[in-house]
């Protein structure tokens, strides 16, 4: 079986532990997390792991069964790129000099869509989201500028097919 | 669900009472039905440990001489009495003690709740004295684990822990509790736990494939049951025995599913797996279809991976979704408690008899009979074998006696060789393969059915792994038999060196110590036999006796345990020598 990149979504109870419960799983497998954001999700009180992993599909349905089976994950999916809609986030942050030394900075503010967060006298910060490679392309750019400081943010995503997740999870919650 | 609903809001109407998270803890543990733990004070779990001298009408606790002693022998009470084994232990060195015996826990499904005690809470994370992160060391090997770390989260905690650890697949849960959180005192109130709302412990079972099941056993010509420790855990044994019957199917068991049906039934074709029986092995290669119920296809059981059972059809029974389609590619998973799911799919089933494809497995015995059986239990060589001892244990025991094995040749030979007639009497240490398993498991064992023989049967190696739990069995005088088969190697390592490391025999001559007399400083009643003529009357002796009793057998050094199924190899591929 090709490996390919997975998404893995995880909606869970907000719980001390459960990250290094979860983050376990893949150690155990000996495999590498490529990303990994948490935050709430659309159900009150409820988290969501968005975890990112180059696996087959048997390693990433395998790993999801896991998952399920900690006590505290509610609900986990795996998806290809091609079912969900994603981005990453990015902040560069550039020597002020430049904005008005170097006109091409301005030419791949504008080319790539990105904002500029804030200005101050040193530096200044552009914000960018958007697919992987859109990064990559516009650090590329900036690179040989010089780029005081750069962060990129785990995969955030939603699944496109109308799997009904908050329903199923309202479900489940009546039950108990 | 509305009489649930009243009795809990009965319950919240009692009176609370103001009492110590330490005493609270003493009477969750009552209201959970636990009458005994086992487990080793310390300074961040005194607190604990005087309520226990306060309450000791209530509770029994047994002082194990380490903590790994103390969770073996919760394991043994719990494996033999279905309920949840308790083990308590400080911070630090006392809560890593009991990795091994929660590893062991989890992998082998068996409930327990394991209690430390913990820092301070503005200690934590401050490398105090005895501190360690207990709760990032245990989740790997924990269905469940939590730091309390406020009195108040008391009861809700250790509800959910009962809760979690007995119900579904039963595993083992820790709950570490600071210091100030046994100190504190705060309004107690007790309800059990009856759900928790990210946890769906059964699945439903899916009418679709029961239908599918019954319809493919129906069909088949050549069926076979493998069955698993699903069916004790599940108490699906008379379930399990109506199927085999009605159907006419041959069933074998993983060494965990041992004794979840008579070993004399004529329907019982023994063990699969690496030293398992001949039949089982062999045939699974050629049956058609294959029901596995509560079992979870284990290396050790399917041998070679892509050489398992490809021309059968594999109905997977399990209570576990994780395990459907993990080692092995199922047609139908049935979902489930194993009582629950035998039961639907029982009134589908045909009578059947398959008495051709029985024949099979009688012939195949026959093979294993004479190649490694009579040798082994009537042996002709001077030495004497495990086999021997196995074989006059279960005369003198009219093989009633509950059997705890440690982990080794020994256990292969006690798996092969012991008879059963009622479930929940084989305790042994299976996916984790702990070596001094054994001795504190036959204690937790004995204390749990009491009215029962237990008898342990350990190798020269694994029994000092945790040979001063012999220290709880002089205290207490738990009449427990200990049987040491004394071949002054690790045998098991031993034959793997001869077959496939040459002879080269690295680090496993055992020079031994006096057992007997370390028995006798116990005040043990303690003999050796190391000649055939003694071995019948010293077994009988040691059975007949009302008091713990020792016995070193000296068996033949360099004996091997066949068949075998090598690493690597296909389960038809098994070796008879």
């Amino acid at each position: 079986m090709e490996k390919e990149w997975f998404t893995i979504s995880v909606y869970s109870e907000n719980n001390v532990g459960l990250l290094n419960r979860i983050s376990g799983i893949f150690l155990k497998r000996h495999i590498n997390i490529e990303s990994l954001n948490v935050s709430k999700s659309e159900i009150d009180n409820v988290s969501k792991f968005t975890i990112v992993n180059y696996v087959t599909e048997e390693t990433a349905r395998k790993v999801v069964g896991q998952i399920e089976k900690q006590i505290e994950v509610i609900k986990a999916f795996y998806h290809t790129d091609d079912e969900t809609i994603f981005q990453e986030s990015a902040l560069f942050k550039i020597k002020s000099d430049l904005l008005f030394d170097e006109r091409q900075i301005q030419n791949i503010i504008k080319d790539s869509n990105s904002q500029i967060v804030t200005v101050a006298r040193d530096f200044f910060v552009l914000a960018k989201s958007g697919r992987r490679s859109e990064i990559e392309e516009m650090h590329d750019q900036l690179k040989p500028y010089g780029i005081m400081q750069f962060v990129r943010s785990g995969r955030i995503s939603v699944s496109k097919e109308k799997m009904n997740i908050s329903s199923l999870l309202i479900e489940e919650f009546k039950e108990n | 669900m509305e009489t649930l609903k009243a009795k809990k809001v009965e319950t919240k109407k009692q009176a609370t009472i103001k009492i110590s998270g330490a005493e609270a803890i003493i009477h969750c543990l009552v209201a959970e039905g636990v009458d005994l733990l086992y487990g080793y004070p310390g300074g961040a779990i005194m607190p604990v440990y005087d309520e226990l001298y306060k309450f000791q009408d209530k509770l029994t606790h047994i002082l194990a001489r380490h903590e790994q002693g103390a969770t073996h022998a919760a394991q043994g009470y719990a494996r033999v009495t279905g309920k949840v084994g308790v083990a308590m232990a400080t911070s630090g060195p006392g809560a890593t003690n009991l990795i091994t015996g929660i590893a062991d826990a989890q992998i082998d499904s068996t409930p327990m709740v394991c209690i430390t005690g913990q820092v301070h809470r503005h200690l934590l994370g401050s490398d105090a004295f005895q501190e360690t992160d207990i709760i990032g060391i245990s989740t790997p090997v924990t269905k469940w684990n939590y730091q309390i770390t406020q009195a108040s989260e008391i009861p809700e905690v250790l509800a959910k822990a009962f809760y979690i650890a007995k119900s579904g697949r039963p595993g083992p849960v820790l709950v570490d509790i600071t210091k100030n959180a046994q100190m504190d005192e705060f309004d107690f109130s007790y309800e059990k736990c009856t759900g928790v709302r990210s946890y769906k412990p059964v699945p439903e079972p899916n009418i679709e494939a029961i239908d599918a099941a019954a319809e493919i056993i129906n069909k088949a010509k050549k069926p076979l049951i493998v069955f698993g420790q699903g069916v004790i855990l599940g108490e699906a044994e008379e379930e399990l025995k109506s199927l085999v019957e009605k159907a006419g199917i041959p069933a074998a068991w993983t060494i965990l599913g041992l004794s979840a049906m008579d070993t004399d039934h004529p329907l019982n074709v023994g063990m699969v797996g690496m030293h398992g029986n001949y039949a089982p092995n062999v045939l699974t290669n050629e049956c058609d279809v294959l029901i596995a119920i509560g079992m979870r296809f284990d290396d050790r059981v399917t041998g070679r991976l892509s050489d398992y059972a490809k021309q059968a059809k594999i109905i997977h029974f399990d209570i576990d979704p994780a395990e459907i389609d993990k080692n092995v590619k199922t047609d139908v998973a049935v979902l489930g408690n194993s009582k629950e799911t035998l039961s639907l799919v029982l009134p589908k089933i045909k009578e059947n008899k398959h008495e051709t494809w029985h024949n099979l497995f009688k012939e195949k015995y026959q093979i294993e009979l004479d190649e490694i059986i009579t040798p082994q239990l009537n042996p002709t060589k001077e030495g004497l074998t495990m086999g021997e001892v196995l074989n006059q244990i279960n005369i003198a025991s009219e093989s009633k006696a509950v059997i705890v094995s440690d982990v080794g040749q020994h256990q292969m030979f006690a798996c092969r060789y012991a008879k059963f007639k009622q479930t929940k009497s084989n305790i042994t240490s299976g996916g984790l393969g702990t070596m001094g398993f054994a001795l504190p498991a036959a204690i937790g064992a004995k204390m749990g059915a009491m009215d029962r023989e237990v008898v342990a049967i350990i190798g020269d190696g694994g029994y000092q792994m945790t040979i001063q739990e012999l220290g709880i069995i002089f205290q207490h005088k738990i009449p427990v038999k200990i049987v040491v088969l004394n071949n002054e190697h690790l045998g098991m390592v031993r034959q793997w060196q001869e077959l496939f490391f040459d002879k080269r025999y690295a680090s496993t001559v055992m020079t031994n110590p006096d057992f007997v007399k370390i028995a006798e400083g116990y005040r043990i009643k303690a003999t050796r036999v190391s000649k055939r003529e003694d071995l019948k009357g010293a077994v009988e002796e040691m059975m007949a006796s009302k008091e713990p009793y020792f016995l070193e057998v000296r068996v033949e050094q360099e004996d091997n345990v066949f068949p075998m199924i090598p690493t690597g190899a296909s389960v038809s591929e098994i070796r008879l020598k």
